[in-house]
This record gives structure tokens, sequence and C-alpha cells, in this order.
């Protein structure tokens, strides 16, 4: 694999150069170790939440304090784990993403006018 | 002074003041439309609003065209009658967006120009992959137009007191509604439509939190109080806390759970609006506000479900005209008369304006660039002729909506919604993601994908309860439905998944074209030569 790889560094176009080059491959690792785990996540958790509701509604009914039972608890926490998702995966994009993916296109679009 | 209880007879509000509101509504946005017509001039203003919105517009415009009706009304009159299930409907809605904020939204506008074809037919063979894609498009825009049409007799019933009886009276009402929808996409193209969401959405969003904050004033902004005064109103009791009411099948609503999570992702007039703002750190950010706006009115919508179970009482709700839907206006006339009842009508009102425009522009869009110039022209279409032909569909479309809404008018198509985000996820979805991450991928692939999707998805629903079942309002007890759930994606979104890898096999032959495919990676992830904004 590695040969071809390295031939097509040699000739192939620009993007195939980009592509096989070290600091693309790191940029698309770094996106997919973030976006992969944490998409899993949130589904296994938003799945588990469903599951919950339709097998378990009598445990979706405990109360928790006055009339605020585990189901609206539990309903109210997909909502903070949606915001807080999204406030880390900016936070991580912002810093690990654009700078390398700007270097990348600046080297294939030349620099910003 | 708040006015007593309603009841289902009592004349609700004042016709003149809800028509007088919502003429204010469309005086304003005309004015929006008008001036971004003057500068619609290419194919990209025209389908794209030149890209040249930023994320916190696109953002605003993106809830704008997401709230619909049925989630205005829907949820909280579903909260208002079912209690906790209709909560359960706004979290998939709601958690849906990490799906398009982690693994689509960015790629896409890295990718694309104008429609889902584009993405699909970048590495691909383009004139099938592109078949395909517009068949989805069209015929998820058509479902959900068609159940915006619906919802729209619905409301009038309720707003302007045209009572079912008077089929005439409803279908001319239709008709303006259509006829509005057709003036603001034909003159305002993208960026006329996009202002229109946007006004829709600040008044949406503003009007919910006042009637949000007045409920939970009345209740010492005691959120457990509130509910257990709603217990006490409803014949359910207790009950409405839990899970359970509405959905009485585990597996159905499991299904449900999965159509919504991963159907939203997948909802062509959500995928375009990416391509109106310039980069993709602002296709990010569009997504960022969209989360923050609909997660902050779905808690809204909970405080409303509830304070309209506790205040109107679901027994006054479910025999208003109009029914469930009913239970935001009357809430709103509970608490502010006739002046609330009315703002809250015009936003409903406006609301399903903005997303039928929505969806008109994304399928005249689809039709025009993917089957028009790149099919059928095989990409040599002149870019005015394509625009000529995305207007002409424009308006087929709008036409079409009206008699199809006149059509189901008075019929319960709340399942169409449901099977739109089923069709979007499953043939859909799964073809985006595996060609935006699987350089392996194929046209075979694509092909089985989408088609396999969108045939188990119709299939599955026409041989459902919703259609045949004992409790239908297509054809009751018609005796066909071998399938037991009404909702088909726990079926469909797992086979389509399948379907593309069992394609991509089949059709691995096909020639791998390292360079489109090296072309498409990078720029996905790095934007590089991707679509500009336009300068001017």
């Amino acid at each position: 694999m590695s040969t071809i790889e390295e031939r097509r560094a040699d000739t192939g176009t620009v993007y195939e150069r980009v592509q096989a080059g070290p600091e693309f491959a790191d940029l698309r690792r770094r996106l997919r170790r973030f976006v992969f785990p944490m998409s899993a996540a949130f589904l296994v958790w938003y799945l588990a939440y469903v599951l919950l509701a339709s097998y378990a509604p009598e445990f979706m009914a405990t109360k928790v304090a006055g009339n605020i039972n585990v189901g609206i608890v539990v309903g109210l926490l997909q909502f903070v784990s949606t915001f807080a998702i999204t406030t880390v995966y900016v936070r991580f994009a912002n810093r690990h993403i654009d700078p390398a993916a700007e270097r990348i296109r600046q080297q294939i679009e030349g620099p910003a006018r | 002074m708040s006015p007593g209880p309603v009841t289902a007879q009592e004349q609700l509000g004042s016709v003149g003041l809800n028509i007088g509101i919502f003429a204010a509504f469309v005086l304003v946005t005309l004015v929006f439309v008008y001036r971004a017509s003057r500068s619609n001039r290419t194919a990209s203003d025209y389908y794209a609003a030149g890209r040249s919105f930023t994320g916190t517009q696109n953002g605003i415009a993106i809830s704008g065209d997401y709230l619909s009706a049925a989630s205005f009304l829907g949820i909280a009159g579903a909260i208002a009658v079912n209690g906790y299930d209709g909560f359960l409907y706004s979290i998939g809605f709601l958690v849906a967006w990490l799906v398009a904020l982690l693994l689509v939204a960015e790629l896409l506008r890295n990718t694309g120009k104008f429609t889902m074809g584009d993405v699909l037919s970048f590495r691909m063979r383009r004139r099938p992959v592109r078949a395909a894609a517009a068949t989805s498009t069209l015929v998820v825009s058509f479902f959900y137009l068609l159940a915006q049409m619906a919802g729209a007799g619905g409301l009038i019933a309720l707003l302007l007191q045209i009572p079912n009886s008077n089929r005439l009276g409803q279908s001319i009402v239709i008709g303006v509604v259509g006829i509005l929808m057709i003036v603001y996409v034909l003159v305002g193209g993208m960026k006329g439509t996009t202002y229109v969401q946007i006004i829709k959405a600040g008044l949406l969003l503003v009007g919910a939190a006042v009637m949000t904050a007045w409920v939970l004033g009345k209740y010492g902004l005691n959120f457990s109080s509130l509910l257990g005064a709603a217990v006490e109103a409803s014949p359910e009791g207790e009950a409405l806390l839990a899970p359970g009411l509405q959905y009485t099948n585990k597996l159905d609503l499991i299904s449900l759970g999965l159509a919504l999570v991963l159907g939203t992702a997948g909802l062509p007039h959500i995928l375009m609006r990416f391509y109106t703002v310039p980069t993709a750190k602002e296709a990010r950010s569009s997504v960022v506000w969209a989360i923050w706006l609909i997660g902050i009115f779905y808690l809204f919508t909970l405080v409303l479900g509830y304070g309209a179970a506790a205040l109107v009482g679901p027994e006054a709700i479910a025999a208003a005209p109009g029914g469930v839907n009913s239970a935001a206006p009357l809430l709103a006339f509970q608490l502010g008369g006739e002046l609330l009842l009315g703002l809250i009508s015009a936003i409903a009102f406006a609301t399903i304006l903005a997303v039928v425009a929505g969806l008109t522009i994304t399928a005249s869009a689809s039709f025009a660039h993917d089957v028009y110039a790149n099919i059928i022209k095989k990409g040599d279409a002149r870019p005015q002729d394509e625009v000529r032909v995305a207007r002409t569909t424009a308006l087929v479309v709008g036409v079409v909506a009206v008699i199809g809404g006149i059509l189901v008018n008075g019929i319960n198509v709340a399942f169409l919604v449901a099977l739109a985000f089923a069709v979007a996820a499953s043939a859909n979805l799964p073809t985006l993601l595996y060609s935006l991450f699987w350089r392996r991928f194929n046209t075979m692939g694509a092909l089985f994908s989408i088609y396999g999707g969108l045939a188990s998805c119709v299939l599955l629903i026409v041989f459902s309860p919703v259609v045949s079942g004992p409790k239908s309002v297509i054809l009751p007890n018609g005796g066909v439905d071998f399938f037991p759930l009404e909702n088909p994606g726990i079926v469909s979104i797992p086979l389509s998944f399948l379907l593309g890898i069992v394609g991509t096999f089949v059709g691995r032959r096909e020639r791998f074209d390292t360079e489109r495919i090296a072309e498409m990676e990078v720029r996905s992830l790095t934007g590089a030569g991707s679509e500009k904004a336009a300068s001017h």
C-alpha cells in the first residue's frame, strides 16, 4: 500500500498528493476520532432513553421532587447533553480542525486574497 | 382580567384581528422579499442566496424552517392531551441535530453546490445517482408539503372560524396560502424565503417565550406545581406525567424514535440551507444556533403543553375545532384574550407559510438542478434556463400542493410528517454518510440504498395499520395491514444501511476513480475548491 501512496504523491493531482500527505491524514484521523465515538455515544444515550420510556414507564413515573419524576429529569438531561456536546464540538473544531484545514486549503488554493 | 374558560361553541377571538395581524406579517415579509429580488441574478442567488448569509442568520432561518406547525401546535397539543409522549417526540427532533452537526453539515457544505445530488454525484456515475437523489428529495418534500397544507386547513377552521362544513371557504384560504408561498419563492428566491423564515422564527420564539413566562408566572415560577395542576385537570391523572398514553406499542415507539433522530439530517430542505452560507465554519455555526434555538423552543413547548392541560383542560382542547392542534391557541386566549390569540394565530399561519415556501424552493431546485440541468441537459444547461425551469417547477409544486391540500383537508395526515422523516432517514442519510466517509462506496451502493430505503418505507406504510388498520382514516378495516407498526423506521433504516453495503459489493467492478475520490475527501475536510460566496 505505502508504495502506491508514495508513487501517487509524486505524480497524481494536487488533491491526491495532499490526500497522501501526513498532514491531511492527521486532520482526518483527529476529526474521525472525535465525531465517530461522540455520535455513537449520543445515539446510545438517546436509544437508552427511548427504551426506558417504552419498557420501563413505571420507573420513569417515579417521583423525584414534588411532581417532577425520573422521566422529566432524564428527558431534560437529553437537552443538557445535546447542548453540552454542541459546545464541546465547537471548541474542539475551532482548536484542532480549523487551523489544519485552513493550512491545507491554502496549500491547494494559494493564500487567501 | 382573563376571560373565562372557553367552550367549543363559543366565539374564539376576533376574526378581524386575526386576519389583521396576519396581513401585517405578510406585508412586512413581502417588503423583504421584494428587496431580496433585486439581487436575484444567478443560479447561486436563486438557490443559495449567493451563499451570503452568516451562520447566525442561517441558524435562525433553519429553526424557522424546522419548527413547523407540527412542532409548535402539534407538540404543545400532544403534551396537553397525551402528556409525556409529546415531550418524547420533541426530544427526538432536537437530538437529531447532533447528526447534522457532527457528521453532515460542514462536509456537505464543502462538497456540494445546491442539492444532495451534488454530493452524491461528485465521484459516482452522475446521471443515475442524481435521478435517485431527485426522486427521494421530491418524495420527501411532497409528503411534508402535503402534511403542512392539510394542517393549514385544520388551523383555518380554528382561527378564521370557517367551520369544517364550509369546504369552499376553507379551500379558498388554502389557495391563498399557496399563492402567497409561490410569490415568496418566485420573487424572492432563496434569499427572500430565508428572510421570511428569519422573521417567522423570531416571532415564534418571542411569542412562545412570552406565553411560557406567563404560564410559569401563574404558578409562582414553580414547574412542579404546574405539573400538579395539569394532573388535576386531566382525566388521565398521574399518567399524564409518564410515558405510554399515546404510544402503546413499544416497538412502534422505538421505530419512531429512530426515524426522528436519523431523519433530520436527511431532510432535503434542511440540507439545502447549508449552502446559503459562505464556508463550512459558518455552516457549523448555523447548526449551533439552530440547536440552541430549537432546544429552547422545545423547553417552552413543554411548559405550554402542560400549561394548556392545566389552564384549558384536555377535554376542552379535544372538543375544539382543530382538536389537539388548538391547545396553544386556546392557551393564548385563556392568558391574554383576543390580542394574544390573534398574535399566536398569525404566528401559526406564518409558520405554515414559511415551511411550505422552504419545501417548494427545495423541490424546485432538485428538479431544475438535478433532473433538468444535469440529467436532461447533461450538465450543459445555461444557468438562466436552469433558473427559469426552477421557477416554473416552483409554480407547479405550489399548484400541486394547493390541490393536494384541498383534497386531504380534514383528514388527519399527521402520519405524513413521521413518514417524511422515515423516508429521509432511510433513503437519504445512509447514502450521504457512506459517500462522505467510505471511500469504497460506489454508484450501485447508492442506488441500492436510496431506492431500497424509499421503496421499503413506502411499502411498509401502505401495508401498515395507518392505511388500513381499524383506526385508519384512509381505509378503515381495509384488511391489508400486514405490517404491525405505524412507523417503518426500525426495518427500513437498517435495511437501507445494509443495502448500501450489498450494492457496493455488487458494483465492485465499477471504475474506482481515485482522482475524484481524493478530491472529494480533501475538499470535504478542508473546503479547498468549494463553492465560494457570490461577490456582489
